[in-house]
Formats: structure tokens, sequence, C-alpha cells
């Protein structure tokens, strides 16, 4: 197998919060080969940024190592950064800065320029290219930081929550320019909490929870690993306290959410059956019900008890 | 391949004169206030005598040079709460570039406002001579390059804008009041102006005025000039040094009185004039020598 071109190893990351440390990473390790999509899956705060913030040289692991390109991020400095490109999750630019000033710009810094008139056109910027940054919607500012990204043809590029607080459609505009990405054999670190991103973006996944990776696969694998269950989430009108919902014909899993209940299913039209009478006897309602093939929530949910966005 | 810091230096500062000249807030404080303070200062302090308007001349240039200090350290500021320095922390740049093309956009847009300045005298309010040009020159280079430091050593030094804000405004009154920009130092008590010999700002107030009134060449405000290069270079170490490009890397008070070290290089001098120097003797003369020649006609000649 090739010398991977991210490689992590048992990293370790504290910090301290009002006289409170705070581990934000707990000996994280995984690798990523060239030209592979690689996601980290987890909750907010579950140290996903810290590990790529320190694998993009910006924070200093308190343990453990990092290797990007052959090259330690914290000290190679400028020929490292030439490497790199990067998508911050907290970033902004100067308001009156014109969207392609910024594109040439930050061109400028490397040795090792693309076009920006091509970046323009591939990441729809064209019509804005006069803008300022201030005018720009959250999508197109997106579009612009992916194209910053990509202005010195970086061998690896890190994505930081590339779609947080995005509407949809903007979400899958920049799906697409990922996918891009992927067919012109991109390596992509690319963290995120959203299960559809990962799933359809992603050739690996690490499922992150505590600043710890709980799985490591391809998102089918992971998937199958979830015991072929179905998800269905239920809403009742009373609660349920005795926990008869476990006992429902085909239950693999069930837990309360809130007032959800997510049940894990291997025969799912047999437990809606019993369901339904179950309620029936006890003179509950229903007030929805949802299935979900198996998805990267559900094993989350396995491993760790919780929803990604708890 | 590395890339090259001066380039970097200098692709920055162009971005940035661009960014300026497209912020009207900055236009009006940096073109139109100092004009407004020049008139207004004529006005009311020269008595409808043109020999002041030199003075005055010295004073207004030391109010815009010295305008770099506060502008500076709010535009860093603001750029690293806004995470706008954590995006250029990405690209292969170090401290140094980012620092040097603040001070250099800086001074290429101080320039314009000097020229005007000595122009509007010139033509506008009739001012006698040129003073020393070469020297007024070498005082408003070093001099916005200096006073840029400082602020760049501020900005790195608190942590917020309101902090930021607060500092400015303790640093600014002193500089505004106690060097002879707003109000002649000869006029204050004997140990204020002891105390004044100790600020950068009096080194360049005097500099200048000695530049516009009496057209002080080069070599006699060389005094002047060393002390504001030494501060310069000082401030500008101090500053790469401390320089943070992310919001939440708080700084420690205790690395506070590593901004102190900035003032090294004035307190040398400042000794030194107070024990050695005659700087305080010149600044009563020359202002007095002015008061006595260009004073209103006494009422018992006005016929």
């Amino acid at each position: 197998m090739p010398e991977p071109i991210i490689a992590v190893e048992g990293l370790f990351k504290t910090y301290q919060s009002n006289g409170v440390a705070v581990e934000a990473v707990r000996g994280l390790s995984f690798s990523v080969q060239e030209g592979e999509v690689f996601g980290l899956l987890g909750p907010n705060g579950a140290g996903k940024t810290t590990t790529v913030e320190i694998l993009e040289g910006m924070r200093t692991p308190d343990r453990g190592t990092a290797r990007v390109c052959g090259l330690d991020p914290e000290k190679a400095g400028s020929d490292f950064k030439q490497k790199i490109g990067a998508v911050l999750q907290s970033t902004s630019l100067p308001d009156k800065l014109r969207v392609k000033e910024a594109l040439d710009l930050f061109a400028n810094f490397y040795t090792n320029r693309a076009d920006t008139e091509s970046l323009l056109k591939r990441f729809q910027l064209e019509e804005k290219r006069d803008a300022f940054y201030s005018q720009l919607s959250g999508g197109q500012k997106q579009r612009l930081a992916l194209a910053m990204a990509l202005v010195n043809n970086p061998q690896v590029v890190f994505l930081d929550e590339p779609t947080a607080g995005l509407d949809p459609q903007v979400r899958r505009e920049i799906y697409d320019i990922i996918e891009e990405l992927r067919k012109d054999k991109k390596t992509v670190l690319i963290t995120t909490h959203y299960i559809e991103e990962a799933e359809r973006l992603c050739d690996r996944v690490a499922i992150v929870d505590y600043g710890r990776i709980i799985k490591t696969g391809t998102p089918r694998e992971l998937k199958h690993s979830s015991a072929g269950t179905t998800r269905i989430e239920v809403r009742l009108a009373k609660p349920l306290t005795n926990g008869v919902l476990s006992t429902l014909e085909g239950v693999a899993d069930c837990r309360d959410f809130e007032g959800t209940y997510i049940i894990h299913s291997t025969l799912p039209p047999r437990t809606i059956v019993a369901l339904v009478k179950q309620l029936e006897a006890e003179n509950n309602e229903l007030q929805s019900l949802e299935m979900f093939s198996p998805s990267l929530e559900d094993v989350f949910i396995e491993l760790t008890g919780r929803r990604l966005r708890d | 391949m590395a890339s090259n810091p001066i380039t970097n230096t200098w692709t920055l500062t162009k971005i940035r004169v661009r960014l300026a000249m497209r912020n009207r807030t900055f236009l009006f404080f940096s073109l139109i206030m100092p004009l407004g303070f020049l008139f207004f200062f004529v006005l009311v302090f020269s008595k409808g005598s043109t020999g002041w308007i030199g003075y005055i001349l010295g004073a207004v240039l030391t109010l815009t040079v010295m305008g770099s200090f506060w502008g500076l350290s709010v535009q860093l500021v603001m750029f690293r709460e806004a995470g706008i320095l954590r995006r250029f922390r990405l690209a292969p740049l170090g401290a140094g570039p980012m620092l040097a093309s603040s001070i250099l956009a800086n001074y290429l847009l101080v320039v314009p406002s000097v020229v005007i300045e000595i122009l509007a005298c010139k033509w506008a309010l009739h001012m006698p001579g040129w003073g020393n040009l070469w020297a007024v020159f070498l005082l408003i280079t070093v001099g916005s390059a200096a006073f840029s430091a400082f602020g760049l050593i501020v900005a790195s030094v608190t942590n917020t804008m309101q902090e930021t804000q607060v500092i400015n405004q303790l640093i600014w009154t002193g500089f505004l009041f106690l060097s002879g920009a707003s109000v002649p130092l000869a006029i204050f008590p004997h140990w204020i102006q002891r105390a004044a010999l100790f600020m950068p700002a009096t080194y360049l107030a005097n500099g200048l005025e000695a530049a516009t009134t009496n057209a002080s060449t080069p070599t006699e405000v060389v005094t002047d000039f060393i002390a504001l290069t030494l501060g310069l270079l000082v401030a500008f170490e101090i500053s790469r040094r401390l320089f943070r490009w992310e919001p939440e890397a708080k700084f420690p008070n205790s690395a506070k009185l590593w901004a102190l070290a900035a003032l090294v290089p004035f307190v040398a001098f400042g000794i030194y004039e107070n024990v050695a120097g005659n700087r305080l003797e010149r600044i009563q003369q020359n202002f007095h020598s002015l008061s006595s020649r260009e004073a209103p006609p006494p009422p018992s000649d006005i016929h």
C-alpha cells in the first residue's frame, strides 16, 4: 500500500476554558490515501475542527504526530502551505474586497497558481467577479471560499463543515463541486455533521465522538455494520415508560430521544403492525411515524447512544 | 519553492491601499479632517499673520502622521476579530509581510494628505516659505512608519476592539496634548515639558515644527529622525513577535509588559535630553521668537 498522504497518530489536544481543561482531541489516529475523499463525521464539539486545524498547521497538538504530504504541518511552514488548500469553518474577507481581486490576491502568494478566470467560471462566480465580498450571499461566499482553496492547485484540500448553515439547494451545489474534486483525484479531508454529506461525498468516513474515532470504514461498510436494521422514528400522543417498545417483534434496539422513539428493526412491517396493536391496547395514538433505510446516523446511535445533532 | 516575502508585502500593500480608497470613513479622517484642522487652527491662532502658518502646518502634519497609530491598531483588531487574519494565515505568509504591508500602505496613504496640507498652506493660506521639504519628507516617512508600528503593538496586546479603543484613547490623549501637536509645549509648566521628552510624539512634533517653521535641514533634525527610527525598529520587531492571527488567541496580561519595551529608545532619548540636551531651550526660543515676531500690534499703535 502506498504511503498515506495524511497520517495522524495518537493526536491529543486540550484547551483551557475558564480555567477548566477541555479535551478536544483524545488519541485520534487515521490515515488518508492520495486521491481519497475522507470524512470526519461527528456532532459539534467532537474535535473535528481541532483535528483539521492541526493538520492545516494552525494549531499545535499536545501529543501525537500528524504528517501531510510527508511534512509536519506545524514545522514545515511555507513549503507545507504551498501544498494545501482549505475552507475554514469560521473566516471572512474584507467587505470591500472584490471576488476576482480575492482570487488574484491569494493566488499571488503561491508559486503554483491556478488560472483564476477558470476558477471563476468553474464556481459560477463570473457574474459576481466585480462584486464586493459583503454583497455576496452565503452560498456565493462559500463558493468563493472553495475557489480560494484551489488557487494553488493543492495536493490536499481540507474542507471544514463546508455546507454548515447553508440552505439545501446551495448545499447540493457545494456537493457537486466536491464531487468534481473527487473526479479530479484531489485528496479531500472533509468534516461534517451531516449524514447525507458523508454518505454522498466520502470514500471513507471516520465517526468521531468526544475527541476519539469510534469507527472507520466506507459508508457502505459502516451501514452494513449496523446489523442491517431499518430505523423507525415514532412520536406518540402519550409517553411510554414501561419499555414495551423494545419487546415488539423485530425490534433490535429502541431509544427515547426527548419524546421521539427511535426503533431499529430487522422486520419493519411486523414491528409496525405490533406497534399499532400495542398502542390500541394502551389507548394511545401515533402522532407520526417515519421509516429510514440504514444510515450512518444509525451507526452513530448504535455506537454512542446519541443522535448526531445532539 | 518558498514564496517571496517582499513580493507578498507588495501584493498586500496594493490591496490594502485599494481597500482604504473604497472606505469613505477613511477618506474623511485622512484627507478632510486634517484639512479642517488646518484651516481651523489658522483661523483661530494665526491672528491674521502668515508667520504662524508654518508652525501650524508642523502641528497638523504631526496629527496626520500620528493618525496612523489609531487607524492601524483598529484595523488589525477588526481583521482579527472577523476571522480575516486566519484566512491569510493559511497562505504561505508570515507576520512580517502582514505587518510591513500595513505600515507601507499607511505611508502611501499618508503622503497625499501631507502633500495636500503643504500645498494648501502655501497656495491657499500664503505660507511665506516651503520650510525644508527634505526634512519634512524624512520625518513624515519615519514618523508614519513608527506610529504605525506603535499601533500594531496595541493591536497585538489587546484582546478586543473595546480594549483597543480604550488603550488608544489613553495613549492618543497623551500624544495629542503633551507633544506640542495641539498645544505648544512651551506654554506648559516645566515639569510637563520634561516629561514630554520621553514621548515619541514630541520628537515628531518638534522635528516637523522645526522643519516647517525654521526650515531646519535634515542634519538639524537628525536627533528626532534617529529617535523615531529606533522607535520604529524596536516597535516593528515587538509587534512581529506579539502578532496573533487568531481571535481566540488571547494575550496574557503579563506579556503586555513587552509592549513597554517599544518605549526604550524614547526613555533613553528622554534621559539624554533632560540631562544634557537643549531641546527644551530650543522649543522655548522658537515659540517666543515666533510670538514676538508675529504678535499683533499693541492697541496703542492702532490709529
